[in-house]
């Protein structure tokens, strides 16, 4: 059975909104991190986040859906909406149970959830919302898009921290085999709020930099945490046959998929990330050397930026193969991250040039890795490597294949 | 007690489930089910909150099943607020 496909893109980033501007945008390096906008943040150790801006994402949606959804959905139901017109399809001309939504969302609606929980204690219980009962569900943008599109098919929503937007994908390569022909996929965050990221702040990841061109440095010697965002993208993934039938061309292909769960802390067991990253290309029928280019994780986080280096170089010898991690103009977007690089993977292999990772301009010490810096590097792409990892231990890894469309 | 009305209800229902943009809420619509016009239990949840937090008259929790349709909400609003006022005497 041949590889499923991907055959629409929606991009609401920091970087831009729709494909186009959001590659033109990691291209040209140009950087979406800037002071929070969204919420007063001067009393809060973090200033700068990647917000999405340039477009009123409200004035886009149906009127009477705004007041149900939390942010993060709102994002999600218009980078579907731009998906299918991506992709040319029309849901309502297929079968609805051959038809389902898988997404991934790290933190679910917490904006909606800290502005009932403000009126919860600003004037009491009968002052919540009703919609606060399924707004900040985290499976509310995959039933909000099964709703608007009439998909009923198998839906999910798979809540890994940073690493679910890979998970969501493996899950939809699974529903594809058997019970579906067309699954909308991949994932937003938008946890912008005051509650959204003091929850963050315990672990100690997040950087306290209010210089934007230094604030999220992966791999480099500086690297001193990342930067918060929101955004992410919207798939559609269809089995070859289905993309075959409407003579619809695809970005690129699922070839294999892994995802492990590190040790506790403490433990002499190595982290699962090169196992991970061997079985996914395992899973492809591919040999390390077949990979092109990796997508790494890049926490920006030195331990965890030495452990990922490690890792790569582990499995494909150090510097044998390009690493890149153009979410550095975005910061991190949580369970849209991990779609947003498999966005930008696809436009890599599509136009065979490997985006550079802005920012990072001297690798610290014991980083190994052939980190493509300063400018895009020209390439022949047929295999992307995406890497994710989440708070906690989740680690997942997906191969993609180059396809057949060209703009 | 003031009657509760249709622009009631109206101003209500978009301010807090959102406005549809296909049809306006008028009279032709007062026997229409809300399902039927796209409003779900949740908003008429909603409503009701509303209703009890505006005008201080206690809504019972299974109002939305006497809400089926515009006219029904407004009718059985109005008669709460009547046993309200009832009772006030």
């Amino acid at each position: 059975m041949s590889s499923p496909v991907i055959t629409g893109i929606g991009v609401i980033a920091p970087t831009g909104v729709g494909v186009d501007e959001h590659w033109q945008a990691v291209l040209a390096g140009k950087l979406g991190i800037a002071r929070i906008s969204r919420f007063d943040a001067a009393g809060y150790p973090v200033q700068l986040a990647g917000e999405v801006t340039g477009v009123s994402v409200k004035e886009l949606l149906p009127r009477r859906l705004v007041p149900q959804i939390d942010r993060w959905t709102q994002l999600a139901v218009l980078a579907g909406e731009y998906a299918l017109a991506d992709a040319k399809l029309n849901p309502a001309e297929l079968p609805e149970y051959e038809m389902a939504v898988v997404t991934s969302s790290s933190s679910g609606g917490t904006e909606f959830g800290q502005n009932e929980m403000t009126r919860l204690y600003r004037n009491g219980p009968s002052h919540v919302g009703a919609y606060q009962s399924i707004a900040w569900f985290y499976a509310a943008t995959t039933g909000q898009l099964s709703i608007k599109h009439g998909m009923r098919g198998p839906c999910g929503v798979l809540a890994c921290e940073q690493a679910g937007g890979l998970d969501a994908l493996g899950q939809v390569r699974r529903l594809l085999r058997r019970e579906a022909r067309l699954v909308i996929s991949g994932g937003t965050d938008a946890s912008l709020c005051p509650y959204g990221v003091v929850a963050q702040l315990p672990i100690g990841y997040l950087s306290t930099s209010d210089d934007p061109e230094q604030a999220y440095l992966p791999f480099d010697a500086d690297a001193a945490g990342y930067v918060p965002g929101e955004g992410g993208a919207i798939f559609t993934v269809e089995t070859a046959e289905s993309a075959r039938e409407r003579g619809a061309p695809n970005y690129g292909a699922i070839l294999g998929y892994a995802a492990g769960f590190d040790p506790p802390p403490g433990s002499e067991r190595p982290p699962v990330l090169r196992r991970t990253i061997e079985r996914a290309i395992a899973d492809a029928g591919l040999l390390p050397s077949d990979v092109d280019v990796v997508f790494a994780d890049a926490m920006g986080v030195p331990d965890k930026d030495l452990a990922e280096s490690q890792a790569i170089s582990a499995v494909f010898g150090p510097g044998a193969v390009p690493v890149t991690a153009p979410k550095t103009l975005t910061g991190r977007l949580y369970g849209g991250g991990a779609p947003l690089d498999v966005a930008t993977a696809l436009l890599a292999l599509r136009d065979g040039i490997i985006p550079h990772t802005a920012g990072p301009t001297e690798l610290a010490p014991g980083i190994d890795i052939d980190l493509v810096l300063g400018q895009p590097r020209p390439a022949p792409l047929r295999t992307a490597l995406v890497l994710a990892r989440g708070y906690g231990g989740f680690t997942s890894a997906l191969v993609l294949g180059a396809g057949d469309r060209t703009a | 007690m003031a009657n509760f009305e249709l622009d009631d209800l109206v101003r209500l229902l978009a301010s807090c489930a959102g406005v549809e943009e296909e049809f306006d809420l008028n009279n032709d619509v007062l026997d229409t089910e809300f399902v039927d016009l796209g409003y779900d239990s949740l908003a008429l949840l909603e409503v009701a909150g509303q209703v009890s937090r505006e005008y201080g008259v206690p809504m019972p929790d299974n109002a939305p099943e006497y809400m089926l349709t515009p006219r029904a909400a407004i009718d059985f609003i109005n008669e709460l607020f009547a046993a309200t006022t009832a009772k006030a005497v």
